[in-house]
């Protein structure tokens, strides 16, 4: 693997975006950093900022480490980028509308019948079931990576329920307190009008049956979410009701809530409930979190789900082979951003390539996520991928296998002082009736380890800042 | 609001109340159990505690003696006693989790900053002069909760219901300590004066922190009477079951005038608020103190159980 592109620094100079932080960070005394790492850290305990790592008990709640050190982008670098979203958001709805309504694309043998109904995140139940405006994925957060100035190569495009919208939206709020004269220096684009802009884009996806003012509310799973943290968060600010799924009932397929003043009527869900666990009379019969009879009531269009059910047949990553070709099947354009070079090991010459060059390679889990049951074959010993190869070899199928990015890297604070540190960014892109809406920014992930590419909070990550500059 | 939001309000702020009553009732125990026997009477302050606190039966299952180390375990840190000190603030501080977006910021910090604080303190390594400092950090943390709550939270449903929840604890509280210390201290026939009483009713007064309101009120040594006078009818003593019913009918009146409906909360209420304005310490010690104590307890409970009813299923 060659040097990765630095964000700060290329061939020994500057780059013109961080001309004034490179300074600042030249002059800046080592204790004021530490100090104001401390402080950080301290905000986000008192205000509650953790998360829940699955399977380690003893860290129930964790924070998630934070660099102080911001990542920067320039105004044109930001435009490139928002505009590849918004063509990429609108492909993954147009395919969407298309798998489960005419399918043409299957038609014209572009993706693979079977890949779609053999998938079991395809969703026979939302077959010719119209949803609310066409809009089936109204929240994306689209893993984006840079591996040299120019171009951006899309990693996920996480069209669930992605989270990690709060984490941009207090880190920002954090860097505001502790370094309010950096802000004077550099012009950033604000983010805090996100939670406007998703509340603007759930509206406007209200059933034509709803009132002029449709009522809103977030579904959680609830406190034992490792996400819940960002689930009340985002309730709070969007002024909208925190539910779980025994505050809601469905009568005569209307949805209500449960209230001090009695039912309540409701007209869009914000679900942070993944499919599987939203309706127990159509899903998993064993779901306590979902609410029963939801789907009639969706299924007469009397309530809006953002997102809509069946959207993991999107970010499936077999599926996301074929989105270059989808793009411009759906679009007739030239996909701005790149995809990574992928095989799908359910294909036997792809399987083949894969098995010889594993350890050039990353190979992914079809559904896995948080960075769980991967192999990164340029870092692994020869042991790791032996027992991985024969992984593959029973179930092909469920793996994919990727070219090893050397990710861009971004000044770090880290032990050893400031230091390159490997990072992607997660935009959050939000799809309405009316437009697409994408604040400048969005959540960057840094591996705080030296020369990982793991960036997972699961998998001991952190996050930064991301300042869009507005010039 | 959703009914749900309320209840997590209700019972976050009940047990908060809670956590700072048995820290009160523990704090006082010691002290009084410090006393020499001439004063402290030949009573168990320690098995009296455990009344207060209501969980007699779940204690005996566990120990065989009430001493002091026992009941402060029990009471103060017991993971299997569902209403000790610990887990009073633990229940809080999930309720306070479940909606935090009802919370203000100041509400949130007071009760999570008290959480974390919380692992600070290892009863097994604990000295007496430690556990009192622990009895104060609970006092303080529930004054800071109930601080905030009051200077911060909008006065609208969501205050209403917190409020409820201390109150109708509160009110709980005061009605068992009373109960108790009167059961241990006049088992028969009235029998007052002497250094031995002394103590026992100033500690009464202390474990609900009204031992200098009660001079400022009746100018007085501290006399049984007049203490069952000043928490059970005296509006003045925030703690007194007349000044508790007072603000509860008062909260309820606005949560109806805010839905626009009265329940049968609202009626029962009021009731028990005439009751207690109708009632004269004279009239209560001739048809007992203990009867009447023992029906105010049941319908406080009534009024919990009709409040969930009405607005918190």
């Amino acid at each position: 693997m060659t040097a990765a592109f630095d964000e700060m620094r290329e061939a020994g100079s500057v780059r013109p975006a961080y001309a004034t932080l490179a300074n600042w960070l030249a002059h800046v005394p080592r204790e004021v950093l530490d100090y104001r790492r401390r402080e950080a850290e301290f905000i986000f305990r008192r205000i509650g900022i953790t998360f829940a790592v699955y399977g380690d008990a003893a860290a129930q709640e964790r924070l998630i480490p934070f660099d102080i050190i911001p990542r920067i982008l320039t105004a044109a670098e930001w435009k490139r980028l928002a505009k590849g979203l918004e063509q990429r958001i609108n492909a993954l709805n147009a395919f969407l509308r298309d798998i489960y309504g005419p399918r043409e694309i299957l038609r014209a043998g572009i993706v693979p019948e079977d890949l779609i109904y053999r998938n079991p995140v395809f969703r026979p139940e939302m077959n010719g079931e119209p949803v609310p405006h066409g809009v089936y994925v109204a929240i994306a957060g689209i893993d984006v990576v840079r591996i040299d100035p120019d171009n951006f190569y899309v990693l996920e495009d996480n069209t669930r329920i992605p989270s990690g919208v709060s984490y941009m939206l207090e880190n920002r709020e954090i860097m505001l307190r502790l370094f309010p004269e950096l802000f004077i220096d550099h012009p950033v684009a604000p983010v805090d009008n996100y939670t406007d802009d998703l509340l603007a884009t759930l509206k406007s996806l209200a059933p034509n049956s709803a009132p002029g003012d449709p009522a809103v509310v977030l579904l959680t799973p609830g406190i034992h979410n490792s996400a819940y943290f960002e689930h009340s968060f985002l309730a709070d600010k969007l002024g909208v009701e925190l539910v779980e799924g025994r505050d809601l009932f469905v009568k005569g397929s209307v949805v209500f809530m449960r209230t001090t003043e009695g039912p309540k009527r409701v007209d869009v869900i914000y679900r942070r409930v993944d499919d599987d666990f939203i309706d127990p009379l159509f899903f998993r019969p064993d779901s306590v979190l979902g609410v029963p009879g939801l789907m009639a009531a969706y299924h007469a269009g009397h309530i809006t789900l953002a997102n809509a059910i069946g959207t993991g047949i999107a970010d499936d990553k077999a599926v996301y082979s074929y989105m270059p070709a989808i793009v411009k099947f759906y679009l007739g354009e030239e996909p701005l951003l790149k995809n990574v070079p992928t095989w799908c090991c359910r294909d036997p010459d792809d399987l083949r390539y894969v098995m010889e060059h594993l350890d050039e390679l990353v190979v992914k889990e079809v559904h896995g996520s948080g960075g769980y049951g991967m192999l990164i074959g340029p870092k692994s010993d020869k042991k790791t991928i032996a027992a991985f190869r024969e992984k593959i070899r029973c179930n092909p199928a469920n793996f994919i296998a990727q070219t090893t990015l050397a990710l861009s890297t971004c000044p770090t604070f880290v032990d050893e002082g400031i230091a390159p540190r490997h990072v992607d960014l997660r935009p959050f892109v939000l799809a309405g009736r009316d437009r697409v809406r994408i604040v400048p920014g969005g959540l960057t992930r840094v591996a705080l380890k030296e020369g990982s590419l793991v960036v997972n909070s699961s998998q001991g990550g952190g996050t930064k800042d991301t300042w869009v500059l507005d010039r | 609001m959703l009914s749900r939001t309320a209840a997590n309000l209700y019972w976050l702020s009940r047990y908060v109340e809670r956590a700072e009553c048995l820290a009160r009732i523990l704090d006082v125990s010691q002290r009084l159990a410090s006393l020499p026997q001439a004063y402290g009477g030949a009573t168990n302050e320690w098995e009296s505690a455990v009344a207060t606190a209501a969980c007699a039966n779940a204690f005996e299952d566990k120990y065989l003696e009430a001493n002091e180390k026992n009941v402060i375990e029990f009471l103060g840190f017991a993971p299997d006693n569902p209403s000790s000190i610990v887990n009073c603030l633990e229940i809080a501080r999930t309720s306070a989790r479940a909606v935090r977006t009802a919370l203000t910021v100041e509400m949130w910090d007071a009760i999570n900053g008290a959480w974390h604080k919380l692992k600070e303190f290892d009863p097994d390594s604990m000295t007496r002069e430690q556990f009192a400092r622990f009895f104060g950090f609970v006092k303080e943390a529930s004054l800071a909760f109930d601080g905030s709550a009051f200077r911060t939270m909008l006065r609208n449903d969501a205050y209403w219901f917190s409020r409820l929840g201390i109150l109708v604890e509160r009110a709980d509280a005061t009605a068992r300590i009373l109960d108790v210390k009167y059961h241990v201290l006049l088992p028969e026939k009235e029998r007052v004066g002497g250094p031995l009483d002394y103590f026992q009713w100033a500690s009464i007064l202390r474990s609900v922190s009204a031992l200098t309101s009660y001079h400022w009120v009746y100018r007085e040594s501290v006399k049984p009477w007049l203490v069952a006078d000043l928490l059970i009818l005296n509006r003045q003593m925030p703690r007194s079951l007349a000044s508790c019913y007072e603000n509860i009918s008062r909260y309820l009146d606005d949560l109806a005038q805010f839905y626009g409906r009265q329940g049968n909360s609202q009626r029962l209420a009021r009731a028990m608020l005439t009751k207690l304005e109708n009632s004269s310490m004279e009239g209560i010690f001739q048809s007992g103190l203990h009867e009447f104590i023992t029906s105010f307890i049941a319908e406080n409970n009534r009024i919990g159980n009709v409040v969930a009813e009405q607005y918190l299923a």
